[in-house]
């Protein structure tokens, strides 16, 4: 049904938030998801995503702020008159009708009465056409999130929203389900909106993504973009593992910063500052670990940020090895290392660590800086 | 020997139940064919289909069962429909009263009989109207209306509320939400009240006698009665086909839903 062309998919909210009671779930939230797009919205458990996705779809009604969708104002319309359909984090497959039958109740609802066709043409796209007459109880947890897609997909939604639909699967089933959900995408190029818990899963599937944290988008971007440059100590930890070095600032070199860490200088281009922390005389660091190279002697390039410390801790993880390396009292750093060479650093060993200043990135002090991290985010 | 007794006893034990609980219905089917001698049918004189063919042969005795299948059909649609909607408003509402209301529905299902049945009459004659058909039925549905609300409630409080919002996410309107969707998931909750419902009202003795007018007389009442006067083998006739229509009934749904099952 994309009757208005080329941005019949694109979502708009504007000062969108939701409180229930006296809680706010979604403090104001301006967010446009592209046309097209697979866009995930990724967050700890209860920072807001269900709800969002809630109000987009229309199933609650926002505190404040407005809904557009392909540019047309929604926000007050009920669920059934909105062009998006929705994948239930449990599926909600009606028990008391067949797989196919299931698929048909949205065709059925808009009136449409040569069902058998489409149902069955959308059943082979999620490569279920041999089950149409089964009823969703007998059928796995795989087969039955495919049905969910497939009742959703059919309608031709000018949006696909997806509420951790693959949070019941076991881990390989999970894998497989995601390549097929973003070749699924790809094929119908419809605009999905994809609600996850599972930050391997946003960055392996989605365009663009948005960290929520407290009922805040704290960041948006491309994958790369958000692992490589996060600006928040939640987002940096909440995208993998992370090293947080406090540093003070001691002046401008040109398009770089000089800093103090631990009393050794280091350089961080003030493009990879987060815009405001660089004026300010205390900063954080941020250094991914398979960024940092683990050596016995010092790099020849000197431009390198260098470190020395003693080898705490190494496990063995197959690809590579993950070291714990104390560069200061009460303070260590964690360093993921390809396993090419024989000889390994042991615990105890005095080694060096080096790494680009350009894969540094800076954060402001004034932050948790284990926010995000394992124990913050469950 | 001993062994494979050993390993059977469950079987026994079932089967003597089984016999235990239908030995009497036998007994009812048999002296169904007895042409007694006298006015009780106790004693076993001679064979005769005159009973079976002649079902309504005594006096009476059809026109109260024509009487007792009103009531129990008129009182279970009324019940159902209206236990139906009180259990949505209890499952889904949080209402002033609804605490109350839980009680109160409950409170018949409590109650001894015969209490409750004094006290609806109690109230139709301070009320002034006649005991009959309405004030039956009136009470018939008081005491159906608890066991519909009960068995729907179970039902709908179990319902997964993101069916019923996938069915408007899927352009259903409110009320083809609740056709499509909400009933069907509830019918079976709706179907057991129903059934009870019926059942109750059907073989309601106590409550019935003290609500029921000169005119007014059910099957129950009827066979009350006539055991104080003569047992004529009709009653078995009806008692005996009464059991199996509801074997049939249950054999017949068995069949039906294993026959679903298998096609799914
Ligand atoms: N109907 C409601 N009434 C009151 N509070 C609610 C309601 N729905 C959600 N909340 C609260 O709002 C917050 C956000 O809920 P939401 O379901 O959006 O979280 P989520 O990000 O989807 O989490 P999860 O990953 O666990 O699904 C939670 O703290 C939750 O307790
Ligand atoms: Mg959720």
């Amino acid at each position: 049904m994309s009757k208005q062309g080329r941005d019949a998919g694109r979502v708009e909210l504007t000062g969108l938030s939701k409180r229930f009671g006296g809680f706010t779930a979604v403090r104001p939230t301006d967010l446009t998801i592209p046309e097209g797009s697979f866009f995930a919205l990724l967050g700890a458990s209860g920072c807001g995503k269900t709800t969002t996705l809630r109000m987009i779809a229309g199933l609650e009604a926002p505190s404040t702020g407005r809904v557009l969708i392909g540019g047309q104002d929604v926000t007050g319309l009920p669920p059934h008159k909105r062009p998006v359909n929705t994948v239930f984090q449990s599926y909600a497959l009606f028990p008391h009708l067949s797989v196919a039958d299931n698929v048909a109740f949205g065709l059925r609802r808009k009136g449409r009465k040569d069902v058998a066709q489409p149902v069955k043409e959308m059943l082979e796209l999620v490569e279920l056409g041999h089950l149409g007459g089964r009823k969703p109880a007998q059928l796995s947890g795989g087969q039955q999130q495919r049905v969910a897609v497939a009742r959703a997909l059919i309608n031709h939604p000018q949006v696909l929203l997806l509420d951790e639909p693959l949070g019941a699967l076991d881990l390989k089933l999970r894998r497989q389900m995601q390549l097929e959900l973003k070749r699924i995408q790809t094929e119908v190029g419809i605009t999905f909106v994809h609600v996850t818990h599972d930050q391997e899963e946003a960055m392996t599937m989605a365009d663009t993504i948005a960290v929520m944290n407290g009922g805040v988008i704290e960041q948006l971007g491309s994958p790369t973009e958000l692992y490589e440059s996060p600006k928040t100590a939640f987002v940096a930890n909440f995208l993998g593992q992370s090293n947080m070095l406090p540093a003070a600032v001691l002046g401008r070199q040109g398009d770089d910063l000089a800093l103090d860490v631990h009393g050794v200088r280091m350089t961080l281009p003030a493009s990879r500052a987060v815009p405001g922390s660089s004026g300010s005389s205390r900063i954080v660091m941020g250094i991914r670990p398979e960024k940092i190279t683990l050596g016995k002697a010092e790099p020849d390039d000197a431009h390198r940020n260098m470190l020395r410390g003693i080898v705490s801790e190494a496990s063995f993880i197959g690809v590579s090895t993950e070291y714990r390396v104390r560069i200061a009292e009460g303070s260590e750093l964690v360093v993921f290392s390809q396993n090419r060479d024989d000889e390994r650093p042991r615990v105890g060993d005095e080694v060096v660590l080096h790494w680009n200043p350009r894969h540094g990135f800076g954060l402001d002090a004034g932050q948790d800086l284990d926010a995000g991290t394992g124990e913050d985010a469950l | 020997m001993l062994k494979w007794l050993r390993h059977n006893l469950v079987v026994f034990a079932g089967l003597g139940t089984l016999v235990y609980m239908l030995a009497p219905n036998v007994v009812v089917f048999v002296f169904s064919f007895n042409d007694p001698v006298g006015r009780y049918n106790y004693e076993w004189a001679e064979f005769s289909d005159k009973a079976w063919t002649d079902p309504c042969g005594v006096a009476g005795m059809c026109d109260s069962l024509t009487l007792s299948f009103k009531i129990a059909i008129l009182a279970t649609l009324c019940a159902t429909v209206l236990g139906t909607l009180i259990a949505f408003a209890l499952a889904r509402y949080r209402f002033r009263a609804r605490g109350l209301v839980n009680s109160l529905i409950f409170l018949p299902m409590a109650m001894p009989e015969i209490v409750m049945a004094a006290s609806i009459a109690m109230l139709f004659l301070s009320m002034g109207m006649d005991a009959g058909f309405t004030t039956i039925l009136i009470a018939h549905i008081t005491f159906c209306v608890s066991f519909v609300v009960t068995a729907v409630k179970s039902r709908v409080i179990g319902m997964d509320p993101a069916l019923e919002e996938a069915a408007r996410d899927l352009y259903a309107s409110p009320i083809q939400v609740f056709l499509r969707v909400t009933l069907p998931l509830a019918a079976p909750g709706i179907a057991a009240g129903a059934m009870l419902a019926f059942a109750l009202s059907f073989d309601d003795f106590i409550i019935t006698n003290f609500n029921a007018g000169p005119d007014t007389v059910t099957f129950p009442m009827y066979v009350w009665g006539a055991a104080q006067r003569g047992t004529p083998p009709q009653i078995n006739v009806i008692g005996s086909a009464m059991l199996v229509i509801a074997v049939l009934v249950v054999v017949a749904g068995q069949i039906v839903g294993r026959r679903n099952r298998a096609k799914a």
